[in-house]
């Protein structure tokens, strides 16, 4: 629902934005319609808000400021990294600020000895291992839009990548964040121990959608870069192959540093992007990378080229220099905008489910995206089990949109009905509200609201998002699965 | 004997609240000296046990917060798996309860990852007498906010755990401990120089003039590497680690006061008297002494850690390290949209709460 007239600016509104340009330079206050536009959606484009008025603070004192005034005066504030979410978490309010931290660009310390690095929150997923490369570091976690996604956003949404298999998702590379709390009060949580005292807030930060407190700083912990880094490509004639092979190398007790998983949409849409040099003949494509000691490499490499041949790949190949691997991996963090080349628009969506149920889900997609006639492509984090079905659509034509939302919802239900959950990376936002619904009884939404309430009484940071009001999800009763009689009776057990 | 007793232990919740009484919530017993002391009518949740779900390809186990730690570890064993943060037990009565409240992780812990890391979900009875289950049993999730996280270190003040789901690793193939004489001068900087190189370090420490190295993976990578670090291997390899990880080693015998102090890893030796166990890679340093708590905690702090009173003296004044009064205001905060009549482990964590 686009809006295309600037909003009005009301009498509050107005006394708001003054109020701002007194704490922050003109430049950094933005309220005419045009300017804001570029802050109007996330990666979730089919939701957009114009923002009352848009912040672009570039210290922490003006973003205390800017919270200390927003509580004063009562005023809902939204904030964003570089708007690469994928759930909406960033979508505006249209009677409050959106406060952009894309300013907050400094390194503020690499420090090699003890493997961290101190930055602001505006720093770019990519450049923390640019600035550590240097000293033969890295940061692990690399979301496919590394090259834009800022450190802060990765934390609010506890970002994975390809390689969180072996390296764990944000949340297991951060030692300490500085936070502000809404009322404009500094906390230090965790810093650079591998642990501290009280409560672990820090965990709590990660994917808490930006609800809890504004992130302005992050200390990250770096690893050495592995000696040797392999990709094994297979190629599978069945998806449900492809699955199997997947569990064969997990249970054979390896943990490849990544592996991932496209299937024929995927890989062509991938190939022609990106010209990674996958066989295009493919019904699913496997890349399972191997990293570590040189001699573990190659005792690895040729254990799992092993498994793969025996679970039925027609064809395997490894890379053979960097410049393949990287190649390879290009193709698959390119899989979004490359599908997006499919159709006019894409709906991504992200569900986890237990690896062993992959082939039937992966069944039951395809028999949806029969049934609702749209097309769709799955990209997968496949040693997680985290799914990333991407159905195709054309806003344009009247009803399709709707009928995305309606099948990706059947993927999340499914997604639940395996023993799984609505999100693995990519956040609640507000396009899982519903769903949240379903995954959560009353009573735990009720203490999510509460741990929301010790963070920011008032409720003024994000509204609503992430944790949907008891009073939609008794609307929403027919999503309820959870305590309707459901036939999946492990769920209850989880 | 897997029972589950969740009824019976929302029954006494429900009773503890209708009364305005508060709960001291026990497992095996084996943690009882962590944390300030206790207080509150005893409530064992060890009863409550059973693995609820094993599933080896997954990587995920499900047990009732009851079980012995010993039983779920044998099951994992059993199919070349463990629990990577390898906790520490303190006692043969051990949970998977206590364990994650406690939150303790042993000598794997730096380059494997905590207690906290591990946790995929958990299901809690919180203050209110409600069951609410967080998270759930796959690698990755991001559903409401990370309440089973939170429960990990909380000493149970945030709720009673029913059950965790906990990721599981495969055990390495191989592994071999390397030892070599040195000052902890030299050491810390052997230990420093070597996280920085990709080496498959699975442990690192030093005590008694000598530094233990131990690598772990393919028995080719683990060869490879130890060309590169040298040192002699350490015969009885497992039966160590398994004393550094119980404190059973010589270490921390004794009645002297013990002081866990949490540091960035390459943080220089600390100028204070008393024994030193440096663990972690250094990220984790023992000392034995009877100093003042201040004195220890100050100098920590200069260096960017923090101190807790481990084992000895008595624990009734402040154990952990104290928190800033900002950070204190929100744990309360916290503690009380969990707790709201403060029944749980009343002043196990802090005197405030
Ligand atoms: C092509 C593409 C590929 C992607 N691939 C991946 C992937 O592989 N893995 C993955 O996990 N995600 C992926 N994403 C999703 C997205 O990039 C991540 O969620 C990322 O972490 C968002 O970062 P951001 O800076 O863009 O945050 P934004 O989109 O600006 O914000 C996201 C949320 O975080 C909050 N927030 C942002 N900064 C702060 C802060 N400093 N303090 C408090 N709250 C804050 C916002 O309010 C919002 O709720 C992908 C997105 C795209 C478009």
């Amino acid at each position: 629902m686009p809006e295309s007239a600037p909003i009005p600016l009301s009498h509050e509104l107005n006394a708001l934005v003054m109020a701002l340009r007194r704490i922050l330079p003109q430049e950094a206050v933005l309220a005419g319609a045009e300017e804001m536009r570029p802050y109007e959606c996330d990666g979730l484009t089919a939701y957009r808000k114009l923002p009352g008025v848009v912040c672009l603070p570039d210290n922490t004192r003006q973003v205390q400021e800017i919270l200390r005034l927003c509580t004063q005066m009562q005023v809902p504030v939204v904030v964003r990294g570089a708007g690469t979410g994928l759930s909406g978490g960033a979508l505006p309010l249209s009677h409050g600020v959106l406060v952009s931290l894309a300013r907050f660009t400094r390194i503020l310390e690499i420090d090699p000895d003890n493997r961290t690095a101190r930055v602001e929150c505006g720093v770019r997923n990519l450049a923390i291992s640019e600035a550590a490369a240097p000293y033969g570091l890295y940061y692990a976690p690399d979301p496919s839009s590394q090259i834009a996604c800022t450190i802060g956003g990765n934390v609010a949404e506890n970002a994975g990548g390809v390689h969180c298999l072996k390296y764990g998702l944000t949340v297991h590379n951060v030692l300490g964040v500085k936070v502000l709390t809404m009322d404009g009060e500094l906390m230090e949580l965790g810093g650079h121990t591998l642990d501290a005292p009280g409560y672990d807030l820090l965990a709590l930060m990660h994917g808490s959608e930006g609800l809890l407190s504004v992130i302005v700083e992050v200390t990250v912990k770096l690893l050495p870069k592995p000696e040797r880094a392999q990709v094994v490509l297979a190629a599978f004639d069945s998806v449900a192959k492809a699955g199997a092979a997947v569990t064969e190398i997990i249970g054979a007790g390896i943990i490849p540093s990544g592996m991932e998983m496209m299937d024929n949409l995927a890989l062509l849409a991938a190939e022609d992007y990106a010209h990674a040099g996958y066989p295009v003949d493919a019904a699913a494509l496997l890349l399972c990378e191997l990293d570590g000691v040189n001699e573990e490499v190659s005792e690895l490499i040729f254990q799992v080229r092993e498994l793969l041949l025996k679970t039925g790949a027609h064809e395997v190949r490894t890379t053979r220099d960097e410049a393949e691997r990287l190649k390879f991996w290009a193709g698959r963090k390119s899989a979004f905008p490359a599908v997006g080349r499919l159709a006019p628009d894409y709906y991504c969506m992200d569900g986890t489910i237990p690896r062993k149920r992959l082939p039937e889900v992966l069944t039951r997609i395809a028999e949806l995206s029969q049934q609702y006639s749209l097309r769709v492509a799955n990209v997968f984090h496949a040693g997680d089990g985290n799914l990333h079905p991407l159905i195709l659509y054309d806003a344009n034509q009247p009803g399709e949109l709707k009928r995305a939302e309606e099948f990706g919802a059947k993927i999340l239900e499914l997604c639940l009905e395996v023993g799984g959950t609505i999100t693995g990376e990519h956040g609640v936002g507000v396009e899982k509200l519903n769903q949240m619904c379903a995954q959560f009884t009353p009573t735990e939404l009720a203490q999510f609201h509460e741990i929301k309430y010790a963070f920011d009484p008032k409720g003024l940071l994000n509204p609503g998002k992430a944790v949907p009001t008891l009073q939609r999800c008794a609307e929403h009763g027919a999503m309820h699965v959870h305590h309707g009689n459901l036939p999946f009776p492990e769920l209850e057990r989880f | 004997m897997d029972a589950d007793h969740s009824a019976a232990l929302l029954a006494s919740v429900h009773e503890a609240l209708a009364q305005k009484t508060s709960l001291q919530i026990t497992g095996g017993g084996s943690k009882s000296f962590y944390g300030r002391q206790p207080a509150g009518k005893p409530l064992s949740v060890a009863n409550h046990r059973g693995i609820l779900r094993d599933e080896p390809g997954e990587l995920v186990i499900t047990a009732r917060a009851g079980t012995p730690l010993a039983e779920i570890e044998a099951a994992l064993g059993a199919r070349q798996q463990m629990l990577a943060f390898e906790p520490p037990h303190f006692g043969p009565g051990a949970t998977l309860g206590g364990t994650i409240a406690c939150g303790l992780s042993g000598p794997r812990r730096p380059y494997a990852g905590a207690a906290r890391d591990f946790v995929l979900g958990a299901r809690i009875i919180n203050g209110r007498g409600e069951i609410l289950k967080f998270g759930g049993e796959v690698m990755k999730n991001v559903s409401g906010f990370d309440a089973a996280r939170l429960m990990t270190g909380a000493l149970g003040t945030l709720g009673i755990l029913l059950d965790v789901s906990l990721k599981v690793l495969p055990r390495p193939q191989h592994e071999i401990t390397l030892t070599q004489a040195c000052t902890a001068q030299q050491a810390l900087e052997i230990m420093t120089g070597l996280a920085r190189l990709p080496l498959p370090l699975s442990a690192a420490c030093f005590s008694a003039d000598t530094l233990y190295l131990r690598l772990s993976g393919s028995e080719s990578g683990v060869r490879a590497a130890q060309k590169k670090i040298g040192g002699e291997p350490l015969s009885n390899q497992e039966a160590f680690w398994l004393q550094v990880r119980e404190h059973t080693h010589d270490f921390f015998q004794g009645k002297t006061l013990l002081w866990r102090l949490s540091l960035p890893p390459a943080a220089p030796l600390l100028h204070l008297p008393g024994q030193w166990f440096i663990d972690w890679g250094g990220a984790q340093r023992w000392l034995r002494n009877p100093l003042p708590a201040d004195v220890i905690r100050a100098t920590a702090v200069k260096l960017g850690g923090h101190a807790m009173l481990f084992r000895g003296g008595e624990h009734t004044g402040s154990v952990f390290h104290p928190l800033p009064p900002g950070l204190l205001a929100l744990h309360k905060r916290l503690k009380n949209v969990f707790d709201p009549q403060g029944i749980f482990n009343p002043g196990r964590l802090y005197a405030e709460f």
